[in-house]
């Protein structure tokens, strides 16, 4: 240089040297601290949610000798009528006043009663309703005990006092008696996958909503997938260039970006408010999810119809096929790997999504599991959002033991896509 | 300095490999039988020394034990048929092969006598001393000004704002760019014609005063008109840096380089004075490709 | 004839005419030498006759199904001398006149009651015969129209595809349909909206209450419906959330396609990706039960004072959500950039962090922003985490630890419950919606773009 020399410009250079590489060792510290983010919040999300729900897939039950007494239950047959008026609750309490036979007050007699949900009655009925001999017969029954003395139970496996809440001294007197004779015991909470909501945590399960998801899934299934491909197959192997498919596209686009309540919006006042169709229902939710995840599995189809190389368009068409034979015959088949992956994970987006659902309807309290696509029903997300909402301390874990169940199917059908693609995906 | 005798043979069938692919095959082994250099590739003026350097891409030997001296102020040109290992070869002098994957480099560089490749070695002030232009003109997507004050702004080597501005306009006169573009320093760099983005790049290496300048092809984008000015400012560079050059164009090393070392499936296998190469070649191979048998 | 019995008839009714339309075209192509000389395959007529017989019927079958209830309650209300002015009113009587005819006798019957109710039984009939007659014949008549057209000449295969393909072209168009559906819902709503509230009040008032407009008696029944507290809610959730996401992600995208080695990238790249996957419902509850708590306690603890449903709470999942967005995106247009720049600013010595910082990130910058843009119109779209974690409260406020309302959990809160479509609360949801859609779509828009004109530039 003119009024520099090397040496100078050397000089200047070893100067910065080790300021630079302190720079460098920063950045460089920040990407590895991102990273380091990212992955403790998904393990944070996972522990924090496995902590709180795990406990919730065991439930405590309370064993109890039980006389089916004609006498007690007020029925001398069994039959449908009968078994309505039948009096079980009664046959429980006085089970459980033979089993305590010195509690003899009115208020610590409701006390005990309480140790027992309300729903073990329910259990009673099923279980006369099956077997009718067992009328005036006694027998030995498991019920489930109420939220309360389940979640004390289950907090004095973390602390020896364990947390009382609404429980009373003299209740936790007995649960540590029961609990001593092995005549309560945390055992595999069946009802949590064999019932639907419910007021009472302890009878609170996930089967309505489960089977809600199931059918809305399939309804979006059956004409989001269909209707998808087509819409790819027409834009990607027939559609002329013009003004008319370039707003289509730009349409696609936008659409796969527009928040997901909007499309709630729509389903309201499109589907429930202008044709009537019913609140709550599968058949409404998986027409708002179709036009929700249209854009995801149109999108993924046309990459995979994409990657179908066009020297096998070529070969068939110069068989002499029509264009429409040489992608029904030719190129879907070749694609359809590519497309079932798209359409599970725009499934899988449908089945996590729940805001879209709520303007719908779909957040009615629903006991009874939901037999077609027309009945009131909800969905497991939105189920969660419901129990999320609920005071009792017994609904935090249930609410969680969904989230786990929801977040299963979702790895499950997630690592379906991922085995399909690899498996399935043709290199060419 | 040393002379290899080889038989006749060889040669012919290296020539006729197109047509035989047995001969193919011979030409092969012929290679593997070079054990050599020949020609002069040392210098008693040397400022970028290397002794049996050897590359290598994961399994697989790119660079065979090639040793070769660059001198002051030279322009060293390498030549030979793709995939003979000359950009590699060149990569490793400031050690651009750092940023491969699985690239180990072997053997004793050193520029000054201070090793390239040792445990200490900072690539930062190397890459300043030894700087580099490529294949393809790369200008940043910046103004032009600012493409050539990138190297002086990273390294801090102008403390006032006149300094780089005198930076600036120094190397671009150097890269004889500075008439072209002088009215339009704040115009995006990759708006200039591909030629005149060559220079571009040539002016961003040399404002951080190199002393060593290697070229990677740095013709093989540019038309012929465009071509002779940059063979021209290779010439003129001459006079305050070393420089070595990969080229395809055996013309271009004959225009613009003091030496040629001629390089074949990884191995070095001929270095002489330029117009040797050129007009009475020492190696059969050397031979075979100036006359145009293969390449 | 009830409708899924008809559905079933003309389904069989289908089949046969596919049948007969094939064992046709063999039949007629005897005569002429076998099936070599049908213009096509004998399938092909099967489906030209299936088509003639199935696709009007259907779609006459679909119009008529989503219209009858509408009209057959035009037509039983136009019989009502004296009905009530309101829309409520009026959806009150005629759920008494279903009940009616369905048998039900709720409340007291008049003989006017009685008398709409017969004759919406009586519609209802003659529209089932009416349905059934028209739809049969329909589709049995073309289908034998399409049958006695059958010929070795027809071009069946000609036809059946032009039909596919308008079909396909159909399905291609849904995307259109939904856009237009869209803005039809949320523009009509959002226009009743605006005759009951101003446009200015709406848009620039500092006050909401919707919920005192519940019934028309009360005192100050016009409610607040000033949106601003909204947007300010809304913005700082975002903004709250794109400090999260946006170094994060970007950082990580950075690390891990210029630092990181293979099996780093191999084990980081899925982990990150995990979050994207996970129900925004369950980053409701864990910002509501774990998060919100966990920054309650600590601002106590420092002496500040926090709200139970924090603005931060909300934010700061919702930027754990948008990571993976940010990440992904970034790491497409970081690839993007060719290797020729890094290497041209490595060849003069940078340092790897200077070669991305002045080179790599300034060239990828159009498409980051893209990606940004794409990020802020999630951020502001969503609505599970608002509406679990950030509260009911319409707070002006700039305290990231007060509760903060955004127009997402407005509108959720607005049209969850029964609504009446006459009153403004509810229609205010759907202008709510409509501001969502447009700054979203806008938002998108310029995305797309830029990030479109950024691919192009390197391709």
């Amino acid at each position: 240089m003119t009024d520099m020399t090397q040496t100078q410009v050397r000089e200047r250079i070893e100067a910065r040297l080790a300021s630079r590489h302190r720079k460098e060792k920063i950045f460089r510290g920040f990407g590895i601290a991102s990273i380091a983010f990212g992955v403790l919040a998904v393990l944070v999300l996972f522990t924090d949610i496995i902590s709180k729900g795990a406990s919730a897939f065991v439930q405590s039950q309370i064993q109890l000798q039980v006389n089916y007494d004609p006498a007690e239950l007020g029925i001398d047959k069994v039959d449908g009528e009968s078994l309505a008026w039948a009096n079980f609750d009664g046959v429980i309490r006085s089970a459980l006043r033979e089993r305590f036979p010195d509690v003899t007050g009115r208020r610590d007699k409701r006390e005990l009663y309480s140790l027992v949900s309300n729903g073990a009655g329910f259990n009673l009925r099923e279980r006369l309703e099956s077997n009718p001999a067992l009328l005036g017969q006694s027998e030995i029954v498991w019920v489930n005990a109420d939220d309360d003395v389940d979640t004390y139970v289950k907090s004095l496996s973390k602390s020896a006092e364990g947390f009382l809440g609404r429980t009373s001294e003299q209740k936790a007197a007995w649960i540590r008696q029961l609990r001593e004779s092995g005549e309560l015991e945390k055992r595999f909470n069946t009802t949590f996958f064999t019932n639907g909501d419910s007021r009472e945590p302890e009878q609170a399960g996930i089967r309505a909503a489960l089977v809600g998801s199931l059918l809305t899934l399939l309804v979006t299934l059956a004409l989001s997938f269909p209707i998808g491909v087509a819409a790819a197959i027409y834009l990607e192997e027939f559609a002329p260039k013009n003004r008319w498919t370039d707003l289509i596209e730009v349409n696609i686009n936008n659409l796969a970006a527009v928040p997901s309540i909007v499309f709630g919006l729509l389903g309201l006042a499109i589907f429930i408010n202008f044709f009537e169709m019913p609140r709550s229902a599968p058949l409404v939710g998986g027409l708002v999810l179709t036009l929700m995840t249209l854009p995801t599995i149109i999108i993924s189809s046309r990459a995979s119809l994409k990657s179908v190389p066009p020297s096998i368009r070529e070969a068939a068409m110069g068989m002499g096929a029509s264009r429409m034979q040489v992608v029904l015959h030719h190129v879907l088949p070749l694609a359809m790997p590519g497309m079932l992956t798209g359409a599970i994970i725009g499934m899988a987006q449908a089945l996590g999504e729940t805001a879209p659902l709520l303007m719908i309807g779909m957040v009615a309290f629903i006991v009874d599991v939901p037999h077609g696509i027309t009945d009131p029903s909800t969905v497991l997300p939105v189920q969660i959002f419901l129990w999320a909402d609920s005071p009792e301390r017994a609904f935090v874990e249930r609410t969680s033991a969904a989230i786990m169940v929801l977040l299963a199917v979702l790895i499950t059908m997630n690592t379906c896509a991922v085995w399909l693609r690899k498996k399935l995906e043709r290199r060419w | 300095m040393t002379t290899m005798t080889l038989n006749a043979g060889p040669a012919v069938a290296a020539g006729d490999q197109a047509k035989n692919p047995a001969a193919e095959q011979n030409a092969v082994k012929t290679n593997a039988e070079i054990v050599k250099t020949v020609g002069q590739p040392f210098s008693d003026q040397a400022k970028l020394r290397m002794r049996n350097v050897n590359v290598f891409y994961g399994e697989t030997q790119a660079i065979h034990d090639v040793s070769l001296d660059i001198g002051r102020n030279e322009v060293v040109a390498m030549i030979g048929p793709s995939g003979c290992g000359k950009s590699t070869f060149l990569r490793c002098l400031n050690r651009m092969n750092d940023t491969i994957e699985g690239c180990r480099v072997e053997g004793e560089l050193t520029l000054d006598g201070e090793a390239i490749y040792g445990p200490k070695v900072d690539v930062v002030p190397l890459r300043a001393r030894v700087g580099m232009v490529f294949q393809k003109p790369n200008p940043f997507p910046k103004s032009i000004y600012d493409n050539v004050a990138y190297g002086p702004k990273i390294h801090g080597i102008a403390s006032r704002r006149a300094e780089l501005d005198e930076i600036v306009e120094n190397s671009l006169r150097r890269a004889g760019l500075w008439n072209e573009v002088k009215d339009r320093l704040d115009k995006p760099g990759t708006g200039l014609s591909g030629g005149q983005q060559q220079r571009l790049c040539i002016a961003r290496a040399i404002a951080v005063s190199p002393e060593v300048i290697l070229m990677d092809e740095p013709c093989s984008a540019l038309d012929p008109i465009a071509t002779a000015r940059i063979e021209e400012l290779i010439d003129e560079l001459r006079e305050n840096y070393t420089i070595a050059i990969v080229t395809h164009s055996m013309q271009q090393a004959a225009r613009v380089s003091q030496r040629t070392a001629y390089f074949h499936l990884g191995k070095l296998v001929e270095v002489n004075d330029t117009e040797t190469v050129f007009t009475n070649p020492e190696h059969e191979l050397t031979e075979a490709y100036i006359t145009g048998r293969f390449g | 004839m009830q409708t899924p019995t008809l559905f079933a008839l003309l389904l069989l009714l289908i089949l046969v005419a596919y049948g007969t339309g094939f064992s046709r075209a063999i039949a007629a192509a005897r005569s002429r030498g076998g099936i070599r000389s049908l213009a096509s395959l004998p399938s092909y007529y099967g489906v030209h006759t299936a088509l003639w017989c199935g696709l009007p019927a259907l779609i006459l079958l679909g119009t008529w199904l989503a219209f009858d209830d509408a009209i057959i309650r035009a037509l039983v209300m136009g019989g009502i001398a004296d009905k009530p002015a309101s829309i409520s009113g009026q959806n009150l009587l005629y759920a008494q006149i279903q009940n009616l005819a369905a048998g039900n006798q709720l409340g007291e019957i008049t003989p006017q009651l009685q008398a709409a109710a017969a004759h919406l039984t009586s519609l209802r009939q003659n529209g089932q015969y009416m349905q059934t007659a028209l739809i049969l014949i329909l589709s049995a008549g073309l289908g034998a129209f399409a049958l006695l057209r059958i010929t070795p000449e027809l071009r069946a295969r000609e036809k059946v595809e032009k039909v596919l393909r308008a079909v396909l072209l159909t399905c291609a168009c849904a995307a259109i349909f939904t856009t237009v559906g869209i803005l039809m819902s949320v523009l009509l709503e959002s226009i009743r909206f605006f005759h009951a509230v101003p446009v200015t009040e709406f848009l620039f008032g500092l006050h909401w209450s919707p919920q005192m407009a519940m019934r028309a008696d009360q005192v100050g029944s016009s409610g607040a419906f000033g949106a601003v507290p909204l947007f300010t809610g809304t913005l700082m959730v975002s903004a709250i959330a794109m400090f999260v996401a946006v170094p994060v992600g970007l950082m990580s995208a950075i690390y891990l396609a210029e630092y990181a080695g293979k099996k780093v990238r191999a084990v980081a790249k899925p982990m990150i990706e995990i979050l994207a996957g996970v129900p925004t419902v369950v980053y409701g509850f864990f910002a509501a039960l774990t998060v919100a708590p966990f920054i309650r306690d600590l601002a106590q603890s420092v002496g500040l004072e926090a709200s139970s449903e924090s603005a931060l709470a909300a934010g700061l999942v919702m930027g754990v959500m948008i990571i993976p967005f940010v990440s992904s995106l970034s790491d497409d247009v970081i690839n993007a950039v060719p290797q020729s720049l890094r290497d041209g600013a490595l060849g003069l010595g940078s340092t790897k962090s200077e070669t991305v910082r002045k080179v790599v990130i300034p060239a990828a910058l159009p498409g980051i922003v893209g990606g940004v843009l794409l990020a802020v119109s999630r951020a502001i779209g969503e609505t599970m985490i608002v509406v679990m974690a950030a509260g009911l409260a319409a707070n002006l406020t700039a305290n990231p630890l007060e509760s903060v309302t955004t127009v997402t959990v407005q509108i959720v809160t607005l049209l969850v419950g029964d609504q009446e479509f006459d009153s403004p609360k509810t229609l205010a949801a759907f202008a709510l919606g409509l501001m969502l859609f447009i700054s979203t779509l806008i938002l998108n828009f310029i995305a797309l773009h830029v990030v479109k004109k950024y691919r192009e530039q390197y391709d």
